[in-house]
């Protein structure tokens, strides 16, 4: 069953399509890859996706619902969670707080209980404390919950950033260029990462990479888009021969141009 | 140059009392908990002990005091946690104010009973003023409460049930257990009262999922918002919270005063309230008492000399925001 289902999503910047008429689907418990080169609208979708962009037509249906024209926060609320490609961390708050962050859609105390401290506003501020040192521990910098975001190591930052999408129970995650800027044995350590998140969370993953080496090996499904466009869908070594794909990258060969 | 590179450094570290370092130490101090409550508690019963020595002027200027603290801590719901600039914050202590005022001379009202409206009004002046505005940015926001706070006054200076240029005279002093408060003594009381508790519920509400809230919003609004926070929403608690402070205190100070008049909700008063908050550290409450107390005192203190003591107190200013931006006694980050 499909946990996402795009149709015919179109995104215009005035006279600039940046999607065209683009629809793909998303198997419930899967790992699929968005790739394209640069400019392609990888990102553009995402945030059309996650409600940051309002796509001019086409539907969104993710887990029956339709998530078209909804603001960012009901989209994450609805169970779809999304990490950045240029990290946004909360730089002056801690590591657990920036975790907590995530909790903050599942819970509800309002003014009148957090002044009165009620019980049920403190069971909440314990589990979402737990709740958070338990997605630093699946990530694996729990030892580092009182530093400040902004002190962390640059690949420790990216690790809290996907504690903090997982902090909000996410049935669907989305991760903008997780292995940006990542050496290659923090890559080994994310691909592993990736498929735990799979496998122990059941959590359905949808990412953008442009490191193939990484991509062919975690995603069980690649979608490549151009000019906005779907130009092929498959495996790994359906997409390696397709020759459109190798055009988009590669350009068209000089003959056959002319 | 090499040479001399250590000996910089190590003057650095060792200067003796730089602003930095004293507040290093208090935080160290203030660190452990026993020494922290043992602060607490020494300066609460100085509080309370002062009526016992003390004469109507120094009450006065007390209170006075405590009166800005509430009003600073309910702006700073507003400018430290959530971070939105107001410039028109008196507009709330307006509200509030004038609901006691006509409540009780002209519908003949309880003092007590007419909080809840105040309350109520204040909310709803909040949401008037937040609901349109909160999708603007900071600049703009700024120049929308403005125009907000100026709104207020000057339909309180045309208005005939506010009293017009005149403003409301001879509101009724409230009684409390059968005694009827009207002495400085007892609104010292009473307005230490309203301080400890509007610091209770700052410090509540700080440390819960709404303070954390606010802060997310502050620091990365978009990012906020994707770990699924309603940013319009809470920004317009935080405008309703700092509402709900200005007005309950305004409602205080219209029964302490027994008059008030357009002229107490100047822009002034809004810009000074705000530079309070900035002067002692925003989003910190011990800072923004620190703040509010000397934005009280200064004046006070420096009386003897004159119209020049307003020249002082901004030359102060300039020098404490030169060396110290981020406040006298700012939120810890280490």
């Amino acid at each position: 069953m499909a946990i996402l289902d795009v149709r015919n999503l179109t995104l215009r910047f005035g006279g600039l399509t940046a999607i065209n008429n683009l629809s793909f689907a998303i198997e419930d418990n899967s790992i699929t890859a968005l790739i394209g080169p640069n400019g392609a609208g990888k990102t553009s979708a995402f945030n059309c996706l996650t409600g940051f962009y309002k796509a001019n037509e086409g539907e969104i249906l993710f887990c029956g619902k339709n998530l078209m024209r909804k603001r960012p926060f009901k989209i994450t609320e609805s169970g779809m969670a999304r990490t950045f490609q240029n990290l946004r961390l909360f730089k002056n708050k801690t590591v657990l707080e920036n975790v907590m962050s995530g909790m903050h859609c599942r819970c509800s105390a309002g003014i009148i209980s957090s002044i009165l401290r009620l019980p049920a506003q403190r069971a909440e501020e314990k589990k979402t404390r737990e709740f958070s040192e338990e997605c630093l521990e699946f990530v694996g910098i729990l030892d580092q919950k009182d530093r400040l975001a902004q002190n962390l190591p640059y690949g420790d930052q990216r690790r809290l950033e996907w504690a903090r999408a997982l902090a909000t129970q996410p049935k669907l995650l989305l991760l903008d260029e997780p292995g940006a800027g990542l050496n290659y044995d923090e890559k080994k350590e994310l691909i592993d990462l990736i498929k735990r998140i799979r496998r122990e969370l059941g959590i359905t993953i949808l990412l953008i990479e442009h490191d193939m080496g990484l991509v062919m090996n975690v995603s069980e499904k690649i979608i490549v888009i151009d000019y906005g466009q779907m130009i092929a869908e498959g495996t790994a070594d359906e997409i390696k021969n397709n020759p459109r794909v190798i055009e988009a990258y590669l350009g068209k060969d000089e003959e056959e141009a002319v | 140059m090499s040479a001399e590179n250590p000996k910089v450094m190590e003057k650095e570290i060792q200067k003796p009392l730089s602003p930095g370092r004293f507040t290093d130490m208090l935080y160290e101090l203030l660190g452990n908990k026993r020494i922290r409550y043992s602060v607490y508690a020494a300066l609460v019963i100085t509080a309370l002990v002062i009526p016992s020595f003390a004469d109507n002027y120094v009450l006065e200027v007390f209170t006075n005091a405590y009166f800005y603290i509430i009003l600073c801590l309910g702006l700073n719901i507003v400018v430290g946690y959530a971070g939105l600039l107001d410039l028109g914050y008196a507009a709330f202590f307006a509200v509030g104010a004038y609901t006691t005022g006509i409540l009780t001379s002209q519908f003949g009202f309880n003092f007590w009973l007419t909080i809840p409206f105040s309350i109520l009004f204040s909310v709803i002046a909040g949401v008037i003023i937040g609901g349109p505005t909160l999708r603007l940015r900071s600049d703009y926001l700024a120049i929308v409460t403005l125009g907000f706070g100026e709104i207020t006054r000057i339909a309180a200076r045309n208005l005939e049930i506010t009293g017009g240029a005149s403003g409301l005279i001879g509101i009724d002093r409230p009684m409390l257990f059968g005694m009827r408060l009207y002495q400085i003594h007892h609104f010292y009381f009473l307005f230490f009262v309203l301080v400890i508790l509007a610091i209770f519920i700052s410090h509540r509400l700080y440390n819960s999922r709404l303070g954390r809230a606010w802060e997310y919003i502050r620091e990365d609004e978009d990012a906020a918002e994707a770990m699924g926070i309603d940013r319009v929403r809470y920004k317009l608690y935080a405008y309703v919270m700092g509402a709900v402070f200005g007005g309950v205190a305004g409602s205080f100070f219209a029964v302490k005063m027994t008059a008030i008049s357009p002229q107490t909700f100047l822009f002034t008063q809004s810009a000074m309230i705000l530079l309070a908050v900035v002067l002692g550290g925003m989003g910190k409450i011990q800072g923004v008492i620190v703040g509010a107390l000397l934005l009280v005192f200064f004046p006070e203190i420096f009386r003897g000399i004159g119209d020049m003591r307003m020249l002082v107190f901004g030359i102060v200013l300039l020098i404490i925001m030169v060396f110290r931006p981020q406040g006298i006694w700012p939120t810890r980050r280490s």
